[in-house]
């Protein structure tokens, strides 16, 4: 059986192809403007990367911030159910989930299954999400793929006032100009932000296997700040973190076609 | 959006002033106040308790440095009173700690308080202040005492920050921010994110959606009234309700803000920024009549 998931971000788009169990295709564009057009698009790139025509698909899941506005919708999965199955695709020893995108942190409990037993949400303020890195990044003229690797060269741990990303970007030009070194200042900006997701997980417990998904979890600087924030030995990253939803929704379309 | 241009929207004019009818050489004390806040920074000259010159101007990057130029713009106007024949500098805002040339620092909540009540006439007993980085309600009594004060700072939302991010998100100078939010056919509703970046996304989907930009002016100048209520509400208001900070020249925020609280506004001819600086000067006028000088 082939079912797709598609997962319409803030930030990106992403599909995924699923064969028996199997990943075997899978792309991402840009949301953008035109949200119908992402989904189109994505959807044909990962179908053409598995060599499978729409006609193929037993089922799509869909899920993400941009579902209600998209036309050809046909299984809505929700989010935080898209997340722990797609987890536990990847992991099944998955207990603990964490999804850091472009705007929203959110943390589930999964059991073996991958079923859903708790989660907690952060979409009040955007101080523990993607955004926050990305608009440092622009204040400290460091290229974002850039800021995680410079984070793990730091040795200095300075505490950062601001909570708010728009306050943040003022605190850190105040940095930048009095002196400190940008390695210092991405490490501080990476344990300012661990420090808002964790509290967001905390409010579900920590069980292990901890697992991070979403864009957010492609930046080793900030697994490893809420790795040590959590004391944890290790935080699983699937290979193609931003992914996990999409396969989620994929694999809930399967079990549901 | 043309590159070059973008960014600077936030741009709000800096501004200096003096007042001719006063001279210098007749004071018996002459007392400044410097209040240096996150996203501007403002100094006021007082002889004897009342304003004779003033600068306001955008916070740079260092704390002291912001500081001097705001003293230096205010002393500008002055011509030739050399800075030391001040008989006692306070220092108050976000970054008093770190202004050197202060005698003391008093804190900003007291600082307003007493500001208000010079700006605004003796009848305020409610002072708001919405600054670039936080939001204050403060209760006072007749002599511009502190009775209760509440302050948002963790958060941008509601604040001028926030103001400026959307001004420059949509292409409109801060300044007219007010007046061009008013220029919509029917009111909608407030952006419902409390967090900018949130508020951010949703205007561009409001736009998306075939929205003006009058429209999401329109609904951010009402989620910033909300936001702010929302403390003033906690807090509980009484008549002589003065607004001060940078937010009090939005209309578009304070005629919406002014329904929800039921109040009428006191209205000033000055600068509302000045407030804290104009309290920081009073509280040296006010130590100077106590024999304080200036560590020299």
């Amino acid at each position: 059986m082939i079912t797709a998931g598609i997962d319409c971000g803030t930030g990106n788009t992403k599909a995924t192809i699923l064969k028996d169990g199997e990943i075997t295709g899978k792309a991402k564009v840009l949301t953008g403007f035109d949200r119908d057009k992402a989904v189109e698009d994505s959807l044909d790139k990962a179908l053409k990367a598995a060599g499978v025509g729409r006609e193929d698909l037993h089922r799509i899941g869909w899920t993400g911030s941009g579902i209600n506005d998209v036309k050809m919708a046909d299984l809505e999965v929700n989010e935080v159910k898209a997340m722990g199955k797609g987890a536990n695709f990847c992991f099944p020893g998955a207990r603990t989930v964490v999804d850091v995108g472009a705007e929203e942190g959110r943390a589930a409990r999964i059991d073996a299954q991958g079923n859903t037993q708790d989660f907690a949400v952060n979409e009040k303020c955007a101080a523990g999400a993607g955004v926050f890195i990305e608009t440092m990044s622009r204040a400290l003229e460091i290229p974002l793929e850039e800021m995680g690797p410079l984070a793990l060269t730091s040795e200095k741990s300075i505490p950062m006032n601001a909570q708010c990303v728009v306050f943040a970007e003022s605190e850190v030009v105040g940095l930048i100009h009095s002196g400190t070194e940008k390695k210092d200042i991405s490490r501080a900006i990476h344990e300012a932000m661990a420090g808002r997701i964790v509290s967001t997980i905390r409010r579900i417990g920590v069980n292990e296997d901890v697992v991070m998904i979403g864009g957010v979890a492609y930046n080793p600087g900030f697994v490893e700040a809420v790795r040590r924030e959590l004391k944890l030995r290790d935080i699983h990253v699937p290979e193609d973190p931003e992914y996990t939803a999409s396969v989620g929704a994929a694999v809930v379309a399967a079990e549901e076609a | 959006m043309n590159e070059g241009q973008a960014g600077e929207f936030w741009r709000w004019p800096e501004s200096n002033w003096k007042d001719p009818d006063v001279n210098w050489r007749e004071a018996r004390f002459i007392t400044g106040g410097i209040d240096v806040g996150s996203v501007s920074s403002q100094a006021v000259i007082m002889a004897d308790g009342r304003i004779m010159a003033y600068g306001n101007m955008r916070t740079g990057p260092d704390g002291p440095g912001s500081a001097r130029n705001a003293l230096s713009f205010a002393l500008d106007d002055l011509g030739d009173m050399p800075e030391d024949r001040m008989d006692y500098l306070v220092g108050t805002g976000y970054g008093r700690v770190n202004i050197p040339m202060a005698d003391r620092s008093v804190t900003e909540i007291a600082c307003h308080a007493r500001g208000a009540g010079y700006i605004y006439g003796p009848g305020v007993r409610t002072v708001l202040d919405v600054g670039g980085q936080d939001i204050k309600a403060i209760t006072c009594d007749e002599r511009g005492k502190v009775v209760n004060f509440l302050m948002n700072d963790k958060c941008a939302a509601g604040t001028g920050r926030g103001v400026e991010v959307f001004s420059d998100l949509l292409g409109v100078p801060v300044q007219e921010v007010g007046e061009r939010s008013f220029q919509v056919k029917e009111e909608p509703e407030a952006v419902s994110a409390t967090c900018v970046v949130y508020a951010k996304t949703e205007a561009q989907e409001l736009l998306r959606a075939g929205g003006s930009v009058e429209e999401a002016l329109a609904a951010y100048c009402r989620a910033t009234a909300e936001r702010i209520f929302a403390i003033l509400d906690k807090l509980g208001v009484t008549a002589g309700f003065a607004v001060t900070g940078g937010m009090a020249k939005n209309r578009g925020v304070i005629d919406r803000l002014m329904p929800m609280v039921g109040l009428e506004f006191m209205k000033t001819e000055w600068d509302t920024q000045i407030a804290g600086a104009a309290g920081a000067a009073l509280f040296g006028h006010a130590l100077c009549l106590k024999g304080k000088k200036r560590r020299k």
